[in-house]
């Protein structure tokens, strides 16, 4: 019998509270040449991880429910909470079951713990991976070429296997799937939100980190299912998008705080990095040439404006205004970690767009352990009210 | 560096205050003249290039730094906190941007022009980025991106050089090219780099005349002024050649007195520490700061500041016979864009080459690039050596956190601890 909502976002939070990892090491011990590889956010090409057999393992931090008893020891008070719960999750041994970790270019902070976790777990393998900020498919898309040949060169070494093209079209295709149908599950709830809650299906997306891609995508599915066919009442709550939430993960509070004082989120950035690529890497006809070759167009054709990746030619903050039109949305929370540089940075140029399209926004400022709600309860909860009233007026 | 410098009469300072004067007055002059402006950054910046196209370089961070000296940079940052930036971010992109809303006026007191190319050379810092994303916004000028790989592994590897040579050829000098109108000449950025070698050894020659007992030099509080023609302006040229030729006769000259370090207050005529330092210095309290150490008759012997603009004290020159290779390789090595590992070896050899009683770690709030992992930084670099490591916390630009007391404290608990780990075993105090 089919699973109700109720019970499949009740696995999806026990997964996602998973700190412990206890489900990524019951897949690992049921054979001895199983391999994990750990990726902090944003974005890293996991297909390889995927395509080497490997289990990726989404590695965000420690959210509220980790205490922090050496990781505060590692980093000063003025840099956000994030970096200080993966260690503690490392130290603690709690990520004993991976094999190697990929820190990539999102920032400074993450940037500099990939030498931190080369100092502290020289066992390890580490990897820093650079993703291009120059998008000429001759210079930048070969700089990617290599990023990711590199990865899978060593991901072979890692575990003594070869990973063959067969294999990356294979995982290509599960991954492209698994966008598709978050895109999808996106798309349920920007039209009928009160059928699929941010606060269930953030924990669906969640859930992804620390499953196989395959049973990720089962999951989706028989949650998106079950969700557009399930019978809550509408609610008319003000439609907002979410934006500075990619790295560091509010806590589940904040996200249900937000909902009940009247916001429906109907686009966000949480947890970006599998989603960066928007459209299907895999052509319609089928898979063609070199799967790299793939992987890179991908990146340099296909991801989402991000803080992290250089603006180029492109308009900053068109991309979110464009968001909130799509979407259909009355206005823009800005939520972003303290002390999160790429996110607060990025914000006033942000905020220019939307004020030139007359996009109404607040801004607030969490960390993955912000346990009091009341302050964002009220302010959320005025911006709701003045939005519905000038979409009344 | 006009009149934040402190109170040295040597000719060498005498020569970099009329160099960076007629600098300053150039660009302000750029207007008539029609000189072209380039803003870059310390890290990783192409100034021989630059200068190839006869464009004045303009550098942000070091506006910023003399604003903080220079008591004005408190009032720039509320300035861009009030637009809407967050107390949370680099403070030299909020004392650039409140500079910027307040008519742009140098530490001469001379305009600076806008720039005709926003030159983005993204080494070792994500925030770079972002300032001149922002800048970009403010500005109606040419943006050129060069993304230098980080030393994640530990090394500097060919696809990192090529990768570099290719945007510079396809994209940097191009848009060189559009916004002067002129062409790229290979031969006369050779030359400039020849120059700019040149000029390394001597200041090489200076830094490492602290390994001597005294030390002839700060090279920490000294080490800022005497970084400052070749982190800026004037690599590749005569005036750099000029400046660092002085330097050295009258660090030569110090070294066969046997005096110390020239300070605000005169010479530290009695070293009693010897110091490696990391992180950048805080600025709005700059001699405050310097004061505590002297005072205490401790001299900086050695300091990862001073390579932020290029490792040259481990070999690396400009080479004139590949000119974007070697831009490239220089690019790739300043502090910053070295990996944690490379940072915690390259501050144990400090401690060894240079002799140190111990080492420093001041930690800025501005700056994630510095300042993640340090403590780390601290732990690693005790072990291997040895010596005690202190810790202290301060800001770039931002007077609101610089608490003197604290500071003073802890500084001075250090030195004891130092102190006390001399006396010989057994000892009682
Ligand atoms: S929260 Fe922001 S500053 Fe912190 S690690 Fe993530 S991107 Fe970097
Ligand atoms: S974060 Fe550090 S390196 Fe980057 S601009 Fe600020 S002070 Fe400079």
């Amino acid at each position: 019998m089919a699973s109700t909502v109720e019970e499949l976002v009740a696995r999806a939070e026990a997964l996602a509270l998973d700190v412990d990892l206890t489900g990524v090491a019951a897949w690992k011990e049921a054979d001895p040449a199983r391999r994990v590889v750990g990726y902090l956010p944003v974005f890293v090409p996991i297909e390889i991880i995927t395509a080497a057999g490997m289990h990726p393992v989404g590695i965000i931090g420690g959210t509220d429910q980790v205490e922090i008893i050496r990781g505060d020891a590692y980093f000063q008070s003025y840099i956000c909470h994030i970096p200080r719960s993966v260690v503690e999750l490392g130290l603690s041994g709690r990520l004993d079951v991976c094999d190697g970790f990929l820190f990539p270019s999102t920032c400074d902070v993450i940037r500099n713990m990939s030498g931190i976790w080369k100092l502290e777990f020289p066992d390890k393998y580490v990897k820093y991976v650079d993703v291009p900020q120059n998008f000429d498919p001759e210079i930048g898309g070969n700089w990617w070429r290599h990023e990711i040949t590199s990865l899978r060169a060593d991901l072979e070494k890692l575990g003594e296997i070869e990973i063959t093209d067969e294999s990356m079209w294979t995982a290509i295709a599960l991954h492209d799937e698994n966008r598709r149908l978050l895109r999808n599950l996106y798309d349920l709830r920007s039209e009928r939100p009160w059928l699929a809650p941010t606060s269930e299906v953030y924990l669906m997306q969640r859930a992804g980190l620390v499953l196989p891609v395959q049973e990720h995508n089962e999951l989706l599915r028989e949650y998106t299912e079950a969700a557009t066919n399930s019978d809550r009442p509408l609610m008319d709550n003000s439609r907002i998008v979410l934006a500075g939430a990619f790295c560091e993960q509010p806590p589940l509070g904040l996200l249900r705080t937000l909902e009940r004082a009247g916001c429906w989120i109907v686009d966000d950035d949480l947890l970006l990095g599998p989603r960066m690529i928007t459209e299907p890497i895999i052509d319609p006809e089928g898979p063609v040439g070199d799967p790299v070759d793939a992987l890179v167009k991908a990146f340099l054709d296909k991801a989402a404006a991000a803080s992290f990746i250089y603006i180029d030619e492109k308009v900053k903050g068109a991309e979110l205004a464009d968001m909130v039109d799509k979407r259909q949305a009355e206005g823009v929370i800005f939520a972003a970690p303290s002390f999160c540089d790429p996110a607060l940075l990025d914000r006033p140029m942000l905020a220019r767009a939307l004020d030139e399209r007359g996009i109404s926004h607040i801004s607030m400022k969490y960390s993955e352990n912000t346990g009091q709600f009341q302050t964002i309860r009220e302010q959320a909860g005025t911006f709701a009210d003045a939005l519905k009233l000038w979409s009344d007026a | 560096m006009t009149e934040t410098v402190p109170a040295q009469r040597d000719a060498s300072m005498a020569l970099q205050k009329k160099i960076l004067g007629e600098h300053y007055h150039a660009l302000a002059q750029a207007p008539e003249t029609g000189a072209k402006t380039a803003y870059t950054f310390v890290p990783g910046n192409l100034t021989e290039l630059i200068r190839s196209f006869d464009m004045l370089p303009v550098l942000p961070e070091i506006n910023a730094l003399q604003s903080g000296m220079r008591k004005q940079s408190g009032d720039f940052v509320r300035e861009a906190e009030k637009l809407g930036h967050s107390e949370d971010v680099c403070t030299y992109v909020k004392c650039d941007i409140g500079m910027l809303k307040g008519g742009n006026i140098g530490p001469t007191g001379e305009h600076i022009p806008d720039p005709d190319l926003l030159l983005l050379s993204y080494t070792g810092c994500f925030t770079f980025m972002k300032w001149f994303e922002l800048l970009k916004q403010e500005y109606d000028c040419e943006i050129a991106m060069l993304h230098v790989p980080y030393q994640g592994g530990g090394e500097i590897t060919q696809e990192m050089v090529d990768y570099i040579v290719r945007q510079l050829e396809e994209s940097v000098i191009p848009k060189l090219e559009k916004v002067t109108g002129k062409s790229f000449d290979e031969d006369a950025v050779s030359e400039r780099l020849a120059l700019s070698a040149q000029a390394e050894e001597d200041f090489v020659y200076v830094l490492e005349s602290a390994k001597h007992r005294p030390s002839p030099i700060d090279g920490y509080f000294g080490g800022v002024f005497y970084i400052g023609p070749i982190f800026s302006a004037f690599r590749g040229t005569q005036a750099g050649i000029d400046y660092y030729q002085a330097l050295r006769s009258e660090v030569d000259a110090r070294i066969a007195a046997g005096k110390g370090p020239v300070t605000p207050a005169g010479e530290v005529t009695d070293e009693r520490y010897r110091l490696v330092v990391e992180g950048p210095p805080n600025w709005t309290h700059f001699r405050e700061f310097w004061k505590m150490f002297y005072e205490e008759n401790a001299v900086c012997v050695a300091s990862t500041y001073t390579k932020v603009g290029g490792l040259y004290d481990r070999g690396f020159r400009h080479d004139p016979s590949k000119p974007l290779e070697s831009l490239a390789r220089y690019c790739l090595g300043c502090y910053t864009n070295l990996n944690l590992p490379q940072r915690v070896d390259l501050i144990s050899d400090y401690v060894r080459e240079y002799s140190a009683d111990g080492f420093l770690i001041n930690s800025v709030k501005s700056c994630n690039s510095f300042s993640a992992g340090q403590l780390v930084i601290l732990r690693e670099v005790e072990e291997r050596t040895g010596v005690p490591g202190g810790f202290i916390e301060s800001d770039l630009v931002d007077p609101r956190y610089f608490s003197a007391a604290n500071i003073k404290n802890r500084l001075e608990s250090y030195l004891q601890m130092i102190e006390q780990r001399r006396q010989p075993v057994g000892a009682t105090g």
